[in-house]
């Protein structure tokens, strides 16, 4: 076991697919000499020479197409979308292609591709490169929405992902990059995709969670425990598919949930949660599943982040008005 | 030298080898065809003309789905797609089916494509293509990663694709020859000018006077060729195929060409935009009587042997139809289980859903 920030697991889970499959290839805007804007490929091109590590010209359509190209001819594309607030560049090289391909193809050819991308807020960013967008692509048939919020799940998230002969976003938020070390083993181990994980067990209500999310969930549940309400904290890990019967199993146990995203209201997947809560457990609740999620407003200006971004006590105020129903 | 517009296109001039009247007067660009080859390839057109013919046909009797017009470009699909190997990738655009066919694609699978069948779009093992792209451009960044891949597998192989003259207009098509001249990818970009996008003109596209200039933006090399002379056609493919694989690096090639027909049989009516003179002046440029007119010359063509052939086609065409009519029906279980290697849980409920509701 060492212990590492999230990047070094990213970086870790990286190496080692590049060591164990010669076709992956891992490519983006400034991820080879330079190692990444966050270093998340530091040393690997160094390590496995320009051929399997390289940089590519400032086109994320073009990233996105090369991509399902290099697919074609049997490689495992690992590329890099610098920040997800670009991903409009590439929608339909990801929703329009890369997702249907599978499927237009008569399951003749597939695509394991694996996009990294950054987002999330916190960090004070510019326009465009915090916004929460994984909504967007789980609305989308044939491909894998994946969020890590650990050092340990990223790096056996990652490892699955590459592995995985579909598409897979992968999302890596930006505040947890370097905020925590985490216990990482240092061989090779898989976390099985479409499978959430209870981060806390609890009894008194469900809260499901992803990305930055999940900490301010852990952060409220302390609190919560100190009023006598026990949480128990769920990190969905994959976004889409939804690992739905972790969840029911658990609001079956609690019979209250809030479901808590960064993304806005009307965006990210809080609405679908609540939705297959409702169809498959109306029968366990006590009150209705509420939802903490930032307003529907563009992404904040940046000194406006710390009155937008939902928080651990955005959580607790909805924990409280469900347990108080 | 200053650069000056008209500097550029100059380098952009319209390469030919045969003229309207089929006679050789490019002699040095000359391709070294054999005589099966120049009758493989006249046959060839000859068969895509009447496989247009009769899919028109068939789509207005409703026996086909959605279906694009080639009547025109035959030299700039065929001559093209000839001087491909076996190994070669083809990403083509919606109209590019013939090139599918003579690449390895079965016919009734092209008429399960055009009807909306998963079947038609299970290329047959060995065929290296995928079914026509819908979204215009994105073939281009696709094309350029095939180019790449064959780069990097040392493979003797060039990925080919094919867009319109709108489609040059597209950020893909720009993103996708600059990607593939940035890795040097082993690719073939052929823009078929047929003056028209639906119903805007070239004109209306982009002030360049050529589509082979915009290279110049990738710094790869272009072309601009005779697109109704399937001995240009054939030449320039031929040799940026040569190009590629030698690691010199993509090829833009524009041909000039011209669909006879409407843009595709969902009711666009070619009247609207364009003159009787403009058709006719295309006509008289027909590649098929061009090059028959050649392969007279050569006593190579013979009138019989041309109408044994359409008979051949037409009893092809008909036996393809009906075994596309005999392939069993899509059900929704089909169609989940195309979708992942591993279904996800949502699509596991989803199956067994409908396997319920089809045992029914």
């Amino acid at each position: 076991m060492a212990q590492m920030t999230m990047i070094q697991a990213i970086t870790n889970a990286m190496q080692t697919e590049l060591k164990n499959d010669e076709n992956v290839l891992i490519y983006g805007e400034d991820v080879g000499q330079n190692g990444g804007v966050f270093r998340a490929t530091e040393g690997l091109q160094d390590e496995f020479g320009e051929d399997r590590v390289f940089d590519t010209p400032l086109a994320e359509s073009g990233i996105g197409g090369m991509s399902i190209g290099l697919a074609l001819t049997g490689f495992r594309p690992v590329p890099e979308i610098q920040f997800f607030g670009f991903v409009y560049e590439t929608m339909d090289a990801i929703n329009g292609q890369m997702a249907r391909y599978r499927y237009r193809t008569g399951n003749t050819r597939s695509m394991p591709i694996t996009i990294r991308s950054p987002f999330g807020g916190g960090v004070h960013t510019p326009e465009l490169h915090a916004d929460s967008l994984e909504g967007l692509i789980a609305q989308q048939p044939g491909v894998r929405v994946v969020i890590p919020s650990t050092p340990y799940d990223a790096k056996g998230l990652l490892i699955s992902s590459i592995r995985d002969n579909d598409p897979v976003v992968f999302l890596e938020h930006m505040k947890l990059y370097r905020s925590f070390r985490g216990e990482v083993p240092e061989e090779e181990y898989t976390i099985e995709l479409d499978k959430a994980d209870i981060k806390r067990e609890g009894t008194d209500v469900t809260l499901v969670a992803y990305g930055a999310m999940v900490h301010s969930c852990l952060k409220a549940a302390e609190e919560l425990e100190e009023n006598g309400v026990s949480a128990e904290v769920i990190d969905l890990r994959t976004v889409s598919p939804v690992d739905y019967e972790t969840i029911l199993e658990s609001v079956k146990k609690t019979n209250r949930a809030v479901v808590v995203q960064e993304a806005q209201k009307q965006a990210g997947i809080a609405a679908s949660v609540a939705a297959e809560i409702q169809e498959k457990a109306i029968l366990h609740l006590e009150a209705p599943v509420l939802r903490v999620h930032a307003p529907d407003t563009v992404y904040a200006f940046t000194q406006a982040e710390e009155v937008w971004l939902p928080n651990y006590n955005s959580v607790v105020e909805k924990v409280n008005q469900v347990m108080n129903f | 030298m200053k650069r000056t517009l008209e500097n550029i296109e100059n380098q952009f001039e319209m390469f030919q080898i045969m003229n309207e009247e089929g006679e050789i007067v490019n002699e040095d660009a000359m391709p070294d065809l054999s005589d099966e080859d120049l009758k493989e390839i006249m046959k060839r057109m000859v068969y895509t003309r009447i496989l247009d013919q009769r899919s028109i046909a068939l789509n207005r009797q409703g026996r086909l789905g959605f279906y694009a017009p080639t009547a025109g470009q035959e030299a700039s699909q065929l001559g093209s797609q000839y001087a491909l190997e076996k190994a070669d990738f083809i990403l083509p655009g919606y109209r590019d089916v013939p090139q599918l066919i003579w690449h390895g694609l079965p016919l009734y699978q092209a008429f399960l494509f055009s009807r909306g069948h998963f079947k038609g779009n299970q290329m047959p093992e060995g065929v290296n293509a995928v079914s026509p792209q819908i979204i215009i451009g994105a073939q281009i960044t696709q094309a350029a990663g095939v180019g790449l891949g064959f780069k990097k597998r040392g493979q003797d192989a060039v990925a080919i694709t094919y867009t319109g003259d709108g489609g040059a207009s597209q950020g893909d098509f720009y993103e996708g020859i600059n990607f593939a001249g940035a890795f040097g990818a082993q690719a073939i970009f052929v823009v078929q000018n047929n003056r028209f996008a639906i119903s805007v003109p070239v004109e209306k596209q982009s002030a360049a006077q050529t589509i082979a200039q915009k290279a110049v933006a990738a710094g790869i090399e272009g072309i601009q060729v005779d697109g109704m002379d399937v001995l240009a056609v054939y030449a320039a493919t031929q040799e940026a195929r040569k190009r590629a694989v030698d690691g010199e690096g993509p090829t833009l090639i524009e041909t000039l060409t011209y669909r006879y027909g409407p843009h595709t049989m969902a009711g666009d009516d070619p009247t609207r935009y364009r003159t009787d003179d403009e058709d006719s002046e295309w006509e008289k440029k027909d590649p098929i009587v061009r090059f028959r007119k050649y392969l007279e010359g050569k006593d190579l063509w013979s009138e019989e042997e041309e109408n044994e052939l359409i008979e051949k086609t037409k009893e092809e065409i008909k036996a393809a139809v009906k075994e596309a009519d005999n392939t069993p029906k899509q059900k929704v279980t089909d169609l989940i289980s195309n979708m992942h290697e591993q279904l996800p849980p949502n699509l596991e409920e989803q199956m067994e859903e409908y396997k319920e509701k089809e045992s029914k």
